[in-house]
């Protein structure tokens, strides 16, 4: 007849495959309960405790709030806040007087009910003094706490903040129970789904389900959870390919081809905030002429880092570390390319001649980094700028090179919150504003953000905020970094995987079941 | 006899100052490693506050010879100290002396015995494989037997470590899933899982010593086979194999054992490779992990561990080396 497939054919054809898909999904299946998740996660180390102040990689973060601990309240896979151990949240209208509402008929893993005082002394614990808390900033901002009643908590800020719901969310924010705090530090007994059953820091971490928890059928399916560290990349796949762990992290991005070609193996690539950047220190010329670093934004081929450095497995940025799965993400503003005549228009415009300038790398930075500054000299160069790749060790590099030499490689996981990430390092003063860079406009806006409620105003302000830092801003961010994990069929999800980080935000294991 | 327990007085003196000389060597070193414990473990995330707050904690900020005294004169009392990795975070406020550090020696006593344990498997397979395939060797000498096992043994020796591990892992447990190629063996494990879990490491360590110990045996054997007193066995008519095993190995044992002692020492030091690629709980991991983190109390108690094993199973070689030769036995 005829080898043309008409248009109508086409689409029957494509709605048959759309129905057989969806009644093959398993993840329109209910959720079953028990079994065992076993996990092969890299991020592990010997100094691992059930300390959340101090959790930094995805291995104690997926255990901790991830499995032993709770927060008040959390980021759901779709991207929306949500309660977790609060029930509820108002704000007064200058975003300084925070109300909680607190779940009721909840326990801690030894029996101790939850309420108001388990808040405030854990909130405690990141201010106290000597505590090494990434979260110390968040809490310092809270002026005084108050028990309203057994299940209720009122915040006062010092400053205003309309995030201030999502800042609890953070995984280092776990609650404790209070005059417990010591040992449930030693024992890991916290509020989640799971149990401590065995912990040998950087080897394994083993969990049950905790039976009495408050919402035990809609959370945390799993009988056990199995933890085990593999730091070795190649051993994450193999360990996965040969169905000894149900999900791994951190997929060596040349494997990830290979990965696909498994049915038994779904590969799970998400874009979110994490990002890559060359940060430069404005104190030190020739960093201080805003023309410099526009001649140096467009003389950065994006596309090609991608390419090459991510194999494909990212997307480019525009000089700004909003990303993805941030609220606020302009992405109309217009990209910034590789263009070497734009960059030599504005080298030209900065009066500085032919310059060199030293760019430190190390591997420590960001996988590739080395590559990435290769790629860069390689694509400044027609546009008269001379970069010198400095081969740092990646020994001591945070404290070495980071924040020290003029110009180097670095990495961000990204922040929840537009107002969070700029306020860790790009508000004026704060010790990892990594720059130095200072902006009068855009600290006014930050300020102002800070207590907007409103949503559409929210949307300008960081709007313009990313522009200024696009245009004005003294780092480069080349591109968002994909988080690629692997799970095996043998766990299944809703379809829905958070990209806040990696492994659906390291909550699999209170959302995912046992397929 | 005599002669004998003065050898062994003589070389554990030796050993003792062996190991002082290798804990000041170690201890400087890491020091002068780039950034410190404080550093190390914060990251990215350290601050001048948090970082100058570990360091009092730790005493990290006295000089490195004050540190190094206090070290050694607990270790010489048997303190080894506690680990840095748990000390900053077991405490809580003021609450800190309710909290049991963890010592240096409970953190390495279970992975030392996993170290132990995966030698052990290694050794059982490979010492007396490579014997019987030496002795073979030297009994058909220059036959294609003979040509097989030493390219094959030289290839696999000649190889690095990760490639005959992963070799091993796509034949043995992806293509023809017999083993498991994570062995992360754990307490409460049957010693029947813990054997086949560990399989997969021990092969490729066998694989990894064979060669030597069996060219040794091989070159041993062959050395004696020219003198007289196996020419005269020939002549009475005994058998080839009762020749070698009987009349050649006992006088060639000397060399074999301290090549087997010499192995024995890297099956417990320098695994660390086949225990990544395998995710073996053993010491080389908690080792590279400690140096990355610049924990110094663990890492000398692992180098010292290290050296002892070295130095204990030379002397051990020694002694049976003079104990296997009546010569050196009853000195004229």
């Amino acid at each position: 007849m005829t080898l043309n497939i008409s248009r109508r054919t086409a689409l029957k054809t494509a709605a048959a495959a759309g129905a057989l898909s969806v009644a093959g999904m398993p993840a329109l299946a209910a959720p079953k309960h028990g079994g065992t998740y076993r996990l092969g996660l890299t991020g592990g180390n010997t100094s691992d405790t059930w300390d959340s102040r101090t959790h930094s990689d995805a291995y104690m973060i997926n255990m901790g709030h991830g499995c032993v601990f709770e927060c008040l309240t959390e980021v759901s896979a779709e991207g929306e806040l949500i309660g977790e151990l609060a029930t509820g949240w108002e704000a007064s209208a200058d975003a300084k007087v925070w109300t909680f509402d607190l779940r009721k008929g909840v326990k801690f893993h030894n029996g101790k009910a939850f309420g108001a005082d388990d808040v405030i002394a854990s909130m405690n614990m990141h201010v106290e003094e000597d505590a090494s808390s990434a979260a110390k900033p968040i809490v310092a901002n809270v002026a005084e706490m108050k028990k309203l009643s057994d299940h209720q908590v009122q915040f006062v800020l010092k400053n205003g903040s309309a995030d201030f719901p999502y800042l609890v969310s953070d995984y280092h924010i776990c609650i404790f129970p209070a005059g417990q705090i010591a040992e449930a530090i030693a024992n890991g007994i916290g509020t989640g789904p799971y149990k401590v059953v065995a912990f040998d820091p950087g080897v394994r971490a083993m969990v049950s389900k905790f039976e009495d928890h408050w919402d035990a059928d809609n959370r945390g399916y799993f009988a056990e959870v199995e933890q085990i560290y593999i730091g070795d990349a190649s051993a994450r796949v193999n360990a996965i390919m040969t169905s000894q762990v149900d999900a791994i992290n951190r997929v060596e991005l040349k494997s990830v081809k290979l990965l696909r070609n498994f049915v038994n193996i779904d590969v799970i690539d998400v874009t979110g905030n994490q990002h890559y950047t060359f940060p430069m220190l404005v104190g030190n010329a020739p960093f201080d002429n805003p023309d410099f670093r526009r001649a140096l934004k467009w003389a950065c081929n994006r596309q090609e880092m991608v390419d090459k450095i991510l194999q494909g497995y990212g997307a480019v940025a525009n000089d700004h570390p909003i990303g993805p799965a941030n609220q606020y993400q302009a992405s109309d503003l217009p990209q910034t390319e590789y263009d070497p005549d734009k960059a030599a228009f504005y080298m030209k415009k900065s009066g500085l001649g032919n310059v060199t300038i030293d760019l430190s790398v190390a591997e420590a930075a960001f996988t590739g980094a080395g590559d990435a500054g290769a790629l860069y000299q390689n694509t400044a160069g027609p546009a008269g700028i001379n970069i010198n790749i400095v081969q740092e060790p990646n020994d001591g590099y945070w404290s070495n090179v980071w924040l020290r030499k003029p110009w180097c490689a670095c990495y961000w996981s990204g922040r929840a919150t537009e107002d969070w990430m700029f306020a860790t390092a790009y508000e004026s003063g704060v010790p990892w504003n990594d720059t130095g860079w200072e902006n009068e406009r855009f600290q006014s806006l930050l300020i102002e953000g800070r207590t907007e409620l409103k949503t559409d105003r929210r949307r300008e302000i960081y709007h313009d905020m990313q522009e200024i830092c696009s245009d004005d801003g003294a780092t480069i961010v080349p591109m968002y970094a994909n988080f690629v994990d692997a799970k095996s069929n043998r766990v299944a999800n809703n379809g829905q995987t958070g990209n806040l980080w990696q492994l659906d935000n390291l909550r699999s294991c209170k959302r995912w079941w046992t397929a | 006899m005599n002669n004998l327990a003065m050898i062994i007085a003589k070389r554990l003196a030796l050993g003792v100052l062996t190991l002082f000389m290798v804990s000041v060597i170690i201890f400087y070193a890491v020091n002068m490693l780039p950034g410190d414990f404080a550093q190390a473990i914060l990251g990215q995330t350290a601050t001048p506050e948090t970082v100058q707050a570990i360091r009092d904690s730790l005493g990290l900020d006295r000089p490195v010879y004050l540190r190094y005294f206090d070290w050694l004169f607990a270790a010489m009392q048997g303190d080894f100290g506690i680990s840095f990795s748990q000390v900053l975070f077991a405490t809580y406020g003021g609450s800190a002396a309710t909290v049991n550090y963890e010592t240096v020696i409970e953190q390495l006593a279970p992975r030392f015995g996993n170290t132990l344990f995966l030698a052990g498997v290694s050794a059982a397979i490979a010492i007396p494989l490579s014997l019987m395939i030496g002795v073979l060797a030297a009994l058909y000498r220059e036959s294609i037997f003979d040509r097989v096992a030493n390219v094959s043994t030289l290839v696999s020796i000649s190889s690095p470590e990760f490639f005959v591990a992963y070799i091993l892992i796509l034949l043995l447990a992806v293509l023809n899933p017999v083993f498991t190629s994570l062995s992360n063996i754990h307490e409460g494990m049957s010693f029947a899982d813990k054997l086949g879990k560990t399989m997969l490491p021990a092969l490729t360590l066998t694989l990894v010593v064979t060669a030597h110990m069996m060219r040794m045996t091989r070159a041993a054997i062959i050395n004696l086979l020219a003198s007289p007193y196996i020419e005269m066995a020939r002549l009475k008519g005994l058998s080839p194999f009762r020749i070698i095993v009987v009349h050649a190995l006992p006088n060639a044992l000397a060399p074999i054992i301290n090549v087997i002692a010499l192995n024995l020492a890297y099956l417990i030091t320098g695994v660390v490779v086949v225990e990544v690629v395998f995710v073996y709980p053993g010491v080389g991991q908690l080792f590279v992990d400690s140096v990355k983190m610049r924990n110094i109390p663990v890492v000398q108690a692992c180098c010292l561990v290290f050296a002892f094993a070295y130095i204990f199973l030379n002397l051990v070689a020694d002694v049976t080396s003079i104990l296997s030769n009546p010569r050196l036995r009853h000195p004229k």
